[in-house]
């Protein structure tokens, strides 16, 4: 900065603090700290306060005692007698299976539609834009609350598919779409199943060294061996072997109507599928952009001159665009990842007992610890945002242009 | 009901007992408007039509209130609450009285610091379910899917009376009552959960209301009544004899229609007392005497909001039962005008 | 040239051949048609599907659209009509229209006020967002904030004036300091502006019926009026806001970078709920007891919070974008700080950041939605409270939602369009 180099010895005046350079930013700084400081104090000193007159305190005691209400999904046991500890797990873990399961398919639709956006086919690229730009411009509140309609309103009613007029049936006796959600086959892991999991686990692993053999061959010795098919196989026939020798030990459990709804299966409720639809094709809509730019922005030259090797449009693809296409994609996609998951805290505008709605809806609204509750979600999703950026940091060192 | 897990409902403001500076009544005056806070749209209870006028029975006794106090029913603000905001509201003083479906609880009464004024409508919780189910009580209702709305006592008493009664249950949490009617409709949920007169007013926004039943049980206790800010008395006051005057003129025979004639030429002393005739009961609460003959004037009696609300006249078809007056066998009772 | 010559030349074209159209497969609409619809065969599969969805798409639309009722009053009244046919029951928007555009409080001979508040509101930004309006409509920027709050909020046309005068008494005070020290005039221009319009406040509390307009209370706003006013509102507070954060987390004081640092991150880490879950249920917590300021006002103050923090992240990537050499420009002129920002990096860093802040306006703007879960009546909480509750219009879903997707559709997508003409003008500037 502005530093003097040659500075009066010795002769420090008070209005130095405001007219010297070198002091007024300490100046600056301690008026900052004072006034930020002040602050707290004020708001601190309110809180007390206004919790003395209301004789509250606060305590995190209500985590501990039974939360009295029930949750429809959940991914481990709970019942209205577990704990708001126990509800806002629940809680916890719903959000991230919605922002898990949006982020992959918003990734799989972004990416066709912005490689479909740049098509040569008119009628696509054009579909793709007009796809693009409607989900963008749309606040993504209302296409969650537009998709729950549209699954409530035109999904049937597992009525429906009782008595001998039914008028829906499910889809090759398996499959089940009701407006309460979509009934699949659960699977049912018999004595044994395990050994057919790990031969599929232990197939991935030498699909993967065969791949890498693969590749090293190519390079060393330039001799091209068939990927496709070689990998499938790995993948399959070993575990297909292993679960016929061990006697078909995973059964399916199918989805069968019994009383009010389907028993058995796996439920996949209708909030659920609203968020994470509108979660997806919205981000998708962004992330759809960014992998246009992301393509867009390697040069033609590349392409040009990977031809121009002899090398042919797929390996063009896979050798040059992508990879330094994804240098472009990538921060931004995990930015959007980053939007999902703040934006699932709208589950509770459809009653899906994410974070938000156990601990910062029901559990709130039950044991009135209001600041208590709201501290801890804040906590929970700045955690989970300051470890995406983190990873990310880490991503952008490790691709960064090494500058020479 | 699990009545340790309820602590109550949402936040408890300190801001209540401190800001007693001034009187609410005094606020209430200098502001020329009542703030009252209602629900966001239950038909029958509060809704705003397609003018945006407020109509309802809780609407009815705000504007009785407005009425009291500025000999305008009009002179009311309505704010929309939710089952979440509206504690918070009522405490941070948006609202001065809350008439929004709210069961006095000894935890919101005690532990929220809110003084409910009284009893204007004794509810319980209910169930109401399609004719085609073929259930004729809550007790078949196992492993049925149930639509209940959130941040409500009502969701506790669903958890405990299914665990009571050993069956299981799938909940869909709604936002707003609107919502609960299209899930409902729609077959997303097999039964619909909230107080049976809250479930009344719904069905009969229905297109055929008669293929819906109510079902008998009755799970909970739901006197609902309006509140006010615990630590202002002379406003609770206030307010609970507005209240009281519209049951008590029932009682006693007065009428939107006859309460002028009756002010003037009344041979009962309590009715001369209660409208203003003899005695300074006005003058007690700080209003003028005809505080109560205006409350009457503009929105009658407690028989008569109720049938023009929600009473058997109505689409939304009420009988009086538990709300008819003591003299009738129901719990309506107002202590003596004196 | 000699016979011979001409001998050895079997053949010598002398006249220019006409010009002949080139066949029909390879040019006009045959081509076209042929080289980006049928080139290949998974091309033209692609185009058989997207031509069946568009199909599928508008078959379900259509008759819809053009079936429509708009002049019956309630549901029942529409579906006899309708009869069983194909069709929308448009009547909820002719006769709800004004609860969703003005929400249901705001008085029904007012809704005038907004609408020109609304109009005057392309004015007042043309000359902010378009390099060739004429200079001279800046007045009416700066005159429009007040002018807005006098139309929507009504009451005396002095209360809005008097604000405006402390501003410019307090600009006044503030550019004859700014000579001599950025800060001491800013600081003074604030002191100076607050005392006149604290003084000017008792005075004009006197006068409430002077060229007054009704008074509408904030809570009286609702529907997609609503919506505008936090976005209008909340995108102009926390520009300043957003360049102040940006400017702090990229100074060189540890305590003043870490504070902005901290406050970016946070609130860049929480969703915008959380947030307006802290207007709604604990902010008043936090307040001296006795202190009522009513929600709308504190969903501002949440809303501006979290946009700012937006903003200044884009700020920070303008002001990174600048070349070093501005920088050190500046210092070598002998320009303090104040003036180094105020009159070299700032101007350059904020126009190559408007395409990014106008993104941000845009998903703020889409964000005023949520305000509908905290119980307030916009445009999604209108339709989701009152109308969708009423017995006249309970289960008309797809006439309001279709509505209220498009009355945002047509906002965003403008806004993103002119800020895609922008990015396209500011590349043309720079090469």
């Amino acid at each position: 900065m502005t530093t003097m180099s040659d500075p009066q010895q010795g002769s420090f005046r008070l209005s130095m603090l405001l007219n010297d350079t070198r002091y007024r930013s300490y100046t600056f700084q301690f008026i900052a700290l004072m006034l930020l400081i002040a602050l707290m104090a004020f708001l601190g000193i309110n809180l007390v306060r206004n919790l003395a007159e209301a004789g509250l305190n606060i305590s995190y005691s209500f985590l501990y005692v039974p939360a009295g209400y029930d949750i429809n999904q959940t991914l481990i046991d709970y019942n209205s007698q577990s704990t708001n500890l126990r509800a806002a797990v629940v809680g916890i873990l719903n959000t991230l299976l919605v922002a898990f399961l949006a982020c992959v398919t918003a990734t799989i639709l972004g990416v066709i539609a912005g490689v479909a956006r740049l098509s040569n086919n008119w009628l696509v690229s054009k579909m793709m834009s007009v796809y693009v730009e409607i989900f963008r411009n749309i606040p993504v509140l209302i296409w969650i609350l537009m998709i729950y309609t549209l699954m409530t309103a035109v999904l049937p009613a597992p009525n429906a598919f009782r008595g001998d007029n039914a008028t829906s049936s499910m889809l090759f006796d398996a499959f089940a779409f009701t407006n309460r959600g979509i009934y699949v086959p659960a699977p049912v892991w018999g004595p044994g199943s395990m050994i057919v999991v790990a031969t599929f686990v232990l197939s991935i692993v030498a699909a993967v060294a065969y791949r890498k053999y693969a590749v090293s061959l190519l390079f060393r010795t330039g001799k091209l061996l068939p990927t496709g098919w070689p990998t499938l196989a790995i993948l399959l026939v070993p575990t297909l072997l292993v679960f016929f020798v061990m006697g078909s030990p995973i059964g399916l459990d199918y989805p069968a109507l019994k009383g009010f709804n389907f028993r058995g299966g796996l439920q996949i409720g209708a909030p659920l599928i609203a968020l994470w639809l509108a979660l997806s094709v919205y981000t998708g809509a962004f992330i759809a952009e960014n992998v246009r730019a992301g393509i867009q922005a390697v040069s033609k030259g590349q392409t040009e001159a990977a031809a121009s090797l002899g090398l042919r449009p797929k390996r063009i693809m896979n050798l040059v665009v992508l990879p330094q296409a994804l240098r472009v994609i990538i921060p931004p996609l995990i930015s959007q990842y980053l939007n999902i998951t703040k934006n699932s805290s709208l589950a509770i505008a459809v009653g899906y007992a994410d974070i938000t709605a156990t601990l910062g809806g029901i559990t709130l609204n039950q044991t009135g610890r209001a600041i208590e509750c709201v501290l801890l979600l804040m906590l929970f999703y700045l955690t989970i945002s300051l470890s995406i950026s983190a990873i990310m940091n880490v991503y952008n060192n490790a691709v960064s242009l090494k500058e020479r | 009901m699990n009545k340790s897990v309820f602590f109550g409902a949402l936040t408890v403001a300190g801001l209540a007992a401190g800001a007693a500076a001034a009187s609410t009544l005094d606020d209430v005056k200098a502001r020329g408007k009542l703030n009252c806070g209602v629900t966001t749209g239950l038909v029958g209870f509060a809704a705003p039509n397609a003018n945006g006028e407020w109509e309802g029975f809780d609407v009815a006794v705000c504007r009785a209130v407005a009425a009291a106090i500025f000999a305008d029913p009009n002179a009311v603000e309505f704010i929309p609450t939710t089952g979440k905001t509206r504690f918070t509201a009522l405490a941070s003083g948006e609202i001065d009285f809350l008439a929004r479906n709210t069961t006095w609880t000894f935890s919101r009464d005690v532990d929220l610091k809110f003084d409910f004024i009284g009893v204007n409508y004794y509810d319980g919780q209910g169930f109401m379910v399609p004719k085609a189910l073929g259930v004729s009580s809550a007790k078949d209702l196992d492993g049925a899917t149930v639509c209940i709305q959130t941040g409500t006592t009502t969701e506790l008493n669903l958890a405990d009376f299914f665990r009571a009664n050993n069956i299981s249950y799938e909940p869909v949490p709604i936002e707003t009552n609107a919502e609960g009617q299209q899930q409902y409709l729609a077959g997303a949920c097999d039964t619909y959960t909230t107080d049976a007169s809250g479930l009344a007013a719904t069905r009969a926004t229905f297109e055929t209301p008669g293929d819906h039943i109510i079902l008998p049980e009755i799970i909970s206790k739901e006197p609902l009544g309006p509140l006010v800010r615990h630590g202002d008395n002379d406003w609770g006051d206030l307010t609970r004899w507005v209240l009281y005057a519209l049951i008590a003129a029932e009682e006693l025979g007065v009428t939107s229609a006859n309460v002028e004639e009756m002010a003037t030429n009344t041979t009962n002393p309590e009715v001369a007392r209660l409208l203003g005739a003899e005695g300074t009961l006005g003058e007690m609460l700080g209003l003028d005497a005809a505080w109560a003959k205006n409350a009457i004037a503009s929105q009658g009696n407690y028989g008569e909001i109720f049938a023009k609300n929600i009473g058997e006249e109505t689409p939304i078809g009420l009988a009086r039962g538990l709300n008819a007056q003591w003299t009738d066998g129901g719990l309506m009772y107002a202590p003596p005008f004196r | 040239m000699s016979d011979t010559h001409a001998a050895s030349v079997p053949y010598v074209r002398e006249t220019m051949l006409p010009q002949v159209e080139p066949p029909s497969t390879a040019t006009g609409p045959v081509k076209w048609v042929h080289q980006s619809l049928f080139s290949s065969i998974p091309y033209t599969i692609l185009t058989l599907v997207a031509l069946y969805v568009i199909f599928v798409i508008l078959s379900g639309l259509l008759p819809w659209l053009l079936g429509g009722v708009w002049n019956t009053g309630n549901i029942r009244e529409c579906r006899e009509v309708l009869d069983g046919a194909q069709g929308g029951c448009f009547s909820v928007l002719t006769e709800r229209w004004n609860q969703l555009l003005f929400g249901i409080a705001y008085p029904q001979d007012g809704y005038w006020r907004p609408t020109l508040a609304f109009i005057l509101l392309f004015v007042a930004a043309a000359p902010v967002l378009f390099g060739a309006v004429p200079r001279q409509l800046l007045i009416v920027t700066v005159l429009y904030p007040f002018l807005a709050f006098w139309l929507i909020w009504g009451g005396s046309l002095l209360v809005p004036l008097a604000a405006l005068f402390s501003f410019a008494i307090g600009y006044v005070v503030y550019s004859s300091l700014v000579k001599s020290s950025f800060a001491g005039g800013l600081f003074a221009g604030i002191v100076v502006g607050v005392v006149v319009w604290f003084v000017a406040g008792f005075i004009t509390s006197n006068l409430t019926n002077v060229l007054a307009l009704e008074e509408v209370a904030s809570r009286n706003m609702g529907g997609f009026m609503l919506n505008m006013i936090l976005g209008v509102i909340c995108v102009s507070l926390s520009l300043p806001l957003g360049i102040v954060l940006a400017l702090g987390r990229q100074s060189n004081l540890p305590i003043i970078r870490l504070i902005c640092v901290v406050f970016i991150e946070f609130i860049r880490g929480v969703p915008l709920i959380t947030l307006l879950f802290v207007a709604n249920v604990v902010l008043a917590y936090f307040l001296p007891p006795g202190t009522n300021f009513d929600l709308i006002l504190r969903v501002i103050i949440m809303i501006t919070m979290f946009a700012s923090a937006y903003i200044a992240e884009v700020i920070r990537g303008g002001l990174a974008a600048l070349p070093r050499g501005q920088y050190e420009a500046a210092d070598s002129l002998g320009l303090d700080y104040a003036q180094a920002m105020r009159l070299i990096i700032l101007p350059q860093a904020l126009k190559i950041s408007i395409p990014g802040i106008v993104n941000v306006a845009v998903g703020l703007f889409k964000d005023t939605t949520l305000v509908s879960i905290i119980s307030m009546f916009d445009l999604v909480g209108m339709i989701r409270g009152p109308i969708l509750a009423s017995t006249d219009w309970n289960g008309v879903y797809w006439e309001l939602w279709g509505f209220a997707a498009l009355l945002f559709f047509v906002v965003c997508y403008g806004i993103s369009q002119y800020s895609q003409w922008l990015e396209r003008q500011l590349q043309t500037d720079h090469h």
